[in-house]
Parts: structure tokens; sequence; C-alpha cells
């Protein structure tokens, strides 16, 4: 998952200062020193590094903190509100035009994803917000460009305005308006070639559609392992046609997306969506606060309730939840829930979410097998009911039937259980902080980090 | 002689054009680290702390990447106490030196492609998404063909919507064969066909396209795995080159990146593509001094020609053209007194 090593190095550093009941200018600094090394690493901006440093050393040495109780907590809260900052605020969303059609076009450097972002932007407008989209193919200087937007059309059944590569990109996106208007799409989304931001004559052909257009948004695709070049690129592209928002791809990656921040900082332009994968409904709309928490180590509870409103059984998940408080959680129903787990998508990325995730050991690296899955699967199927219900009860000579029942050894029969206890204490932990969360009406999960 | 007199003499040397568009391609580049290295220079006429933290920032900002960046400003402390330098003259040179060291820090190879005569040679292009892959080949088909050399490609992305599309045309563009399946078909079945097809027509080289994925993704990892040992299987020693593309634009990630292709699939060398942007690609620098992977090819454009082989001291030389001119005029000082 993207942002995981910066992640892992500002939580060190972090946990250094957090418990800290005295601090001095020289902590500060010495903090501030990981800090930066962490963000450098991370592809953010040196110059944007420079600033944030500045800006969060400042008001950490201030009176305030540091005659505080708890300055080492205070410091840490300092970091995580500037980090926000820098991620921008509240998620924003796609501007419509008050008179159809709503003109999208996508611009970017080469083989940063717009082709592909344009198809999965069509997905969501049609399954999200009920409307007719209209595909432009304006590259006609990539081989293939225009075959590959005609398959992506085919494959999420939207149609796509081409003229061959004969006509000029500007020419294109004229016919393509009235196209629109013919066939009553109220969307109308404008592919366009990959391209420098120091070429001149193809920024100037950007230019040239964006005046005929009009459009809504003008999104820059930008990928998100992009090093320190990002915010010379946003910004070119942002002073030369004027863009709307960013969409970050291949955050699916490894990358500690430093990048991300960089973009937003310089050009002021929100993150609007992300890019998780190479398919047609890996598109994700961009929560900024959500992202710094989950920097931060405070988890993404809310996209994780997002996640699983959207595919688990309602009535399932209730009575799920009924037992979660009332502690009578048993293995029957963590089979249950391991099967609508599933369902959510790769189990790694789901647990990641999970506040404190990241303290599990293991996990960091946890590639989880779903092959796995079949295994516990076959161990709590070899338990009888009791067993299930009560796992106290299960002794070494109950381990050794099971393990011969379900084709596996004691070894893993214990490593389930344990798991399952250790499972048990982290859902308490994190209801807890939901009802907390609820009370003092902010983001769970925030307590966690700070006792 | 000095160092910048034997990197010109080496570039006068070899094909002028060649030089040329190496450095046509690195200009922007150029321009916005050497006048920033002179600006340095200028300002700084004593070499103190805070020349090398300034200096230190300027290769952070060519996304050379932390460690290195030490390491070389390690070098440059330990020459400058060697030396006795005092003033900032003659900087530039020890800055350039000291860069191209540490690329040749690694095994001193070539960037000339392993292929023989006599034989199948197989390339295997492999990377990220969207750095270059495809177009690489297309340029390299190019390259090959003008050598003489009869060459055939294998369209082994097989997902990537358009991606067979894509490589066809470049076929028509070079003449040269493409072997291809249907979209959705096993990217192995389409390389073990190419190969059987390739030694059936005695090719002198094939080069296999693959679909562009992110190193973390373990299923794509092993499809990749799969397809090398496909062609280790069918001819002995294949492939003769594994070539991993890295976008110079990429920061941090495109270290991470080699490391796992290597593990993978045994990177035999790195094509740069992009570098025609403003992008540093100070990452070379640091992907040779942790991997023994010599960068052999640089990408300049999306056009047939601009596909170049890669040199580190033309590289460097690139990036510090101005300190040449610098350094042959030698009136810095005078400069810097009638500035004041
Ligand atoms: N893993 C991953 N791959 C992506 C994502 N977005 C795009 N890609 C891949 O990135 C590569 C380039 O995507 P394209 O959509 O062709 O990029 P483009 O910006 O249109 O490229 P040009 O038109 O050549 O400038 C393809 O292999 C895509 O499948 C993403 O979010 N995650
Ligand atoms: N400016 C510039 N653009 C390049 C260079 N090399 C490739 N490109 C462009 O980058 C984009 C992506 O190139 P591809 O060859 O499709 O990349 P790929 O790695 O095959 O992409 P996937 O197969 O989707 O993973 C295209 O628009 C190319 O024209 C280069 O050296 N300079
Ligand atoms: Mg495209
Ligand atoms: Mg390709």
């Amino acid at each position: 998952m993207a942002f995981e090593g910066l992640a892992e190095r500002l939580q060190v550093t972090m946990n250094k200062i957090t418990g800290k009941g005295k601090i001095n200018e020289a902590d500060v600094k010495e903090m501030m020193r990981e800090v930066r090394f962490a963000l450098i690493e991370a592809d953010v901006n040196l110059k944007v590094v420079k600033q944030f440093v500045k800006t969060v050393s400042e008001r950490s040495v201030g009176q305030d903190v540091m005659k505080s109780l708890t300055p080492g907590q205070q410091v840490v809260k300092i970091v995580k509100d500037e980090l926000t900052n820098l991620m921008g605020g509240e998620q924003n969303p796609i501007q419509f035009a008050r008179k159809s059609p709503t003109v999208i076009m996508m611009v970017g450097l080469q083989g940063a994803g717009k082709t592909t972002t344009t198809g999965k932007l069509a997905t969501v407008l049609r399954k999200k917000h009920n409307k007719k989209p209209l595909l432009v193919a304006a590259d006609i200087y990539r081989p293939a460009a225009i075959q590959q937007l005609e398959t992506l059309g085919k494959q999420i059944t939207v149609p796509v305005f081409s003229m061959g590569t004969d006509q000029s990109p500007v020419e294109i996106a004229r016919k393509a308006m009235e196209e629109a208007e013919r066939e009553h799409h109220d969307v109308v989304i404008i592919d366009t070639a990959g391209r420098l931001h120091v070429d001149e004559e193809l920024m100037q052909e950007l230019k040239d559609i964006r005046e005929l257009t009009n459009p809504d948004e003008v999104f820059l695709v930008v990928d998100a392992m992009t090093g320190q070049d990002a915010v010379n690129v946003a910004k070119s592209f942002d002073d030369t046609i004027g863009i709307t928002g960013v969409i970050l791809t291949k955050l699916d990656g490894d990358t500690r997306g430093g990048a991300a921040l960089s973009i937003r900082t310089v050009t002021e332009k929100p993150i609007k969506f992300v890019g998780m994968g190479e398919k047609m409904d890996a598109l994700e709309p961009f929560h900024p606060e959500r992202m710094a928490s989950r920097i931060l180590g405070m988890g993404d509870v809310m996209s994780l309730i997002e996640k699983a409103q959207e595919n688990v059984d309602e009535d399932k998940a209730k009575e799920l939840e009924q037992k979660l408080r009332t502690q009578s959680f048993t293995l029957d129903d963590f089979l249950d829930q391991m099967q609508q787990v599933k369902k959510m998508g790769p189990l790694d990325e789901i647990l990641k979410m999970m506040p404190g995730a990241n303290k599990i050991k293991g996990l960091d690296n946890a590639k989880v097998d779903e092959s796995q899955m079949g295994r516990v699967e076959a161990v709590i199927y070899s338990m009888t009911l009791a067993e299930r219900e009560n796992p106290e009860i299960i002794n070494a000579s109950r381990k050794k039937r099971i393990a011969t029942g379900s084709g596996t050894s004691t070894q893993e029969v214990n490593r389930l259980l344990k798991q399952f206890e250790e499972m048990k204490k982290m859902v308490k932990q994190m209801t807890n902080m939901q009802q907390k969360g609820k009370k003092k009406g902010r983001m769970p999960g925030f307590d966690a980090f700070f006792k | 002689m000095s160092f910048f007199k034997k990197i010109k003499d080496k570039i006068s040397g070899t094909n002028e054009a060649v030089a040329e568009k190496f450095k046509d391609g690195l200009t922007k580049t150029r321009d916005s680290f050497t006048s920033k290295v002179n600006d340095l220079v200028f300002r700084f006429r004593v070499v103190d702390e805070e020349f090398f933290e300034e200096l230190e920032e300027l290769l952070l900002q060519a996304d050379v990447g932390f460690e290195t960046v030490m390491e070389l400003i390690d070098l440059l402390k330990e020459e400058v106490q060697r030396k006795n330098i005092k003033n900032t003259t003659g900087m530039q040179s020890l800055i350039s030196e000291k860069l191209v060291e540490i690329y040749n820090s690694g095994e001193a190879d070539t960037n000339e492609l392993n292929i023989e005569e006599g034989r199948l040679n197989v390339i295997l292009m492999v990377g990220v998404n969207g750095v270059g892959k495809t177009t690489t080949i297309g340029k390299m088909a190019a390259r090959l063909k003008k050598e003489g050399k009869t060459v055939m490609l294998a369209a082994g992305d097989t997902f990537r919507a358009g991606a067979i599309d894509q490589l066809v045309v470049w076929g028509e563009r070079t003449g040269v064969v493409v072997v291809r399946q249907a979209e959705g078909s096993d990217p192995a079945a389409v390389i073990f066909d190419a190969v059987k097809a390739a030694k059936k027509r005695n090719v002198d080289v094939l080069i296999c396209d693959t679909a562009g994925r992110l190193q973390n993704k373990v299923n794509l990892m092993n499809e990749l795995e799969k397809v090398h040992r496909v062609i280790g299987r069918e001819i002995e020693g294949a492939p003769h080159e594994v070539l991993l593309a890295l976008d110079a634009t990429t920061g941090q990630n495109a270290l991470i990146q080699a490391q796992t292709f290597n593990e993978v699939t045994n990177v035999t060398g790195i094509v740069l593509t992009k570098l025609d942007g403003t992008a540093k690609g100070g990452i070379v620098l640091a992907i040779r001094n942790k991997l023994d992977i010599p960068v052999k090819f640089v990408g300049l454009g999306e056009g047939i020609d601009d596909l170049q082989p890669f040199d580190p001291e033309k590289y460097v030389y690139g990036l510090f053209a101005n300190g040449l001119e610098m350094e042959e005029t030698d009136d810095h000082e005078a400069e810097t007194e009638e500035d004041k």
C-alpha cells in the first residue's frame, strides 16, 4: 500500500516523542531532522519539506506546548495538523456544469494513466452519478491510443467518439461536442495525448481545446511514484492551461507517495481521485484527512466502514455488531465474518485500514494468502459446535483431533486460536473507539493514538 | 589532463550527432541543474558547511536519494580536505568527477547489449506501468535493424487495452514481424510461440514485450517469473538481456522497482526513459550505487530515433556542460569580481 513506508518512518519518530513528559528545543530539532529525512525519502519536494519543518518547529517550541503537561503529545498533534493541511481538507467532489454537458479534460505527462482513468471516471459517473458519458479520443500521436480507449469503452459499454489520427485534436473536440449535443450526453470526457510540460507547441494545443470546450474540470493525471519533479510538472500545467484538480494514479503500488503532498501545496488544487489498480472499477475518491490519519497510524476507520457497507449483508452486520458488543463472538461468527470479509477485497488491504494495524507484528509485510483462509476454514469446520462456541475447552487432545480432522497441524490450530483471541481484543478496542468517537463527534481512532 | 577535457575529447571522438542528441535531450536538465551549481559556486566563494548543505539539497532535488547524496558529500569533503581546497573554483569539476566515480564504482561493464552472432538472442523488457517498455522496444528494433540484424517482436502484454495494437504499429514502423495472440491469452504461451517462430525463421534478435506491473503485486510478478522461465527452457542461457525500463521522473520508488524486478528476473540492464523532460534522472546514480545494474540506454523522446546508449561521463557532461565552458575560459574569478 502506498504511503506505508512514510507511515512507518513517521510513526517510529513520533513514538519516541509522544510519551515524553518534558521536551526541549533540542528534542524537537532531533525529531524534525528525522521527519525531514522521512519526507524526503518519501519524495516530498524539498521546498515543501523545508516549509513543513519550519512551521512545525516554530509551533512546537512555542510556550504553550513546552509548558503543557503532555508536550510530546502536543507536538505529535501539530505534526498531524500540518500534515492534514498539506494533504488538503475535505474530500472534493466533481464539479458538474449547471447546463449539460459537463466537460472534463484529462491532461498530463506520458504514461501517467490518463486513458485508463478516463475509462474509470466514466464508470464512476455512470454508476454513482447516473450519467451518460461520451469519451473522446483526442490523442492522435501515441500508437494505438484510439484503439486503447475504444477497447476500454467497449469493456464498460460507454460510447467513444473518434475521428482517426488525421484530424487535429482541437477539431476532434469540436465535433465531439456536437455529437454530445445530438446524442444527449450529459458528460464529455476528453482523453488527450501525454506531453511534456515544457513542450510549448503541445501545451498550446491543450489551451486551444480548453478554450473551445470550456471544461468544468481539467484533471491533471499524475503518477504517484513521481519524484521531485512533480511540482514543476504540476505548476507548469496549472500555470499554462489551468487545472481544476488532480488525479493520482498507481497508488496500489508501494510508493511513499510524497508527490501527493507536494502537488497540493504548490498548486493548491485538490486531489479528487486516486487510481488503485488497472481495472475499470479501481478509482476512489480521495479523502485527505483519512489519508493523513493513515499515514500517522491512526487507521482509516471511515473507509473501512464504507467498504463494509458496500459489501456486507446488513442484517448479518447488525447481528454481528450486537455480538461484538456483548462479547459473545464465537468461532462460528468468525467463520461467517471471514466469508463476508472476503467479499470486501484483498484482506491485507482491509486489515491495514484498521487503527493500530501497523503495530501488529508481521502485518506490515503480510501478503495475506487467501488460500490460507481455506485452511482456517477447514480447522473451524473440524471443531464441534461446542468448541466453536467456547474455544476455551479445546485442550491438547481436542487440538490433536481437530488437526487430524482438518489435515493441518496442532501448531496451526494453536495459531488460529491465538489469532482469534487477538482479533477479539482488537475488535473490542475498535468498538470502544467508535463509541467514543461518536460522543465527541470527531474521527474515531484519534484517542488510541494519543493514549 | 583535466577531467572535463578528457570527457570533451571522448565526446568529440565519438559520433558528434549522438553527443548532440544526448545533450539536446538533457538540455533542460542541464540548464536547471548547472545554473544552480553555478549560482552556488558564485554565491559561496569559500567551501564551508553551508556550501555543502546547499549542494546536498541540489542533489536531493535531482532525485539522487539520501544515502547516495550523503556518500557523495562525504567523498567531496574528504577530497576538499585532502587537497586543501578553500574556495569554490573548480568545485564543479570535482563534483562531476565524484559523481562519475560513484557511478563507476560498480563492476566496470559496458553498456553493450549481450548479442552474439549465430544464435537467437532474446531480450525481455520488464517494468512497472507506463514507463515506456513498448516504445523502447520499437526504438530498439529500429536500432538493431539498422545494425543489419533481423528482429522479431513478441506481444507479451495481453492484458492492457490496446497494448498489442500499439506494438503492431511499432512493428509496421520498423518493418519487423510481430508475433501475437488474442487479448487476454496467456503471456507465457505467447512468448513460447514467439521463441518457436523466431527459431524457425532464424532471426537474430527476439524482443519480448510484457505488461506493466507494479512490483508489489505478487501474482503478476509470479506471472513474469514464469515468462522468464519459459524462455530459459526453450533456449539455454536465455533471455540474454532482461531490460528494466525506468521512468526518469520516478522518485525513490525506482530503487525498489530495480530491486524487486532484479530478484524475479535477473535484470541485466536499465533503460532510463523520458530523460527529455525536466526530471533529473538522478536515481540512476543511486541504483548504480546500490545494485550492480548498469544503465544501457536512455530514452530521449517518443520518436523512433530517440534511444541512445548510456555513458556515465556523457551523462554528467550533460548535467554540467556549463562547467566545461567555465573551466576552459577560466575567468570565473574575474567575473565574480566584476559582478560586485
Ligand atoms: N497499477 C495501476 N496501473 C495503472 C493505474 N492507472 C493506470 N495504470 C496503468 O498505467 C499504464 C499507463 O496508463 P495509460 O492510461 O495508458 O496512460 P496515459 O497517461 O494515457 O499514457 P499516454 O497516453 O501514453 O500519455 C497502463 O499500463 C495502465 O494500465 C493505477 O491506478 N494503478
Ligand atoms: N517524452 C518521452 N516519452 C516517452 C519516452 N518513452 C516512452 N514515452 C511515452 O510514454 C508513454 C508510455 O509508453 P509505453 O511504451 O506505452 O509504456 P509501457 O511501459 O509499455 O506501458 P504499459 O505497457 O502500459 O505498462 C507513451 O506515450 C510513450 O510515447 C521517452 O523517452 N520520452
Ligand atoms: Mg493515453
Ligand atoms: Mg506496453
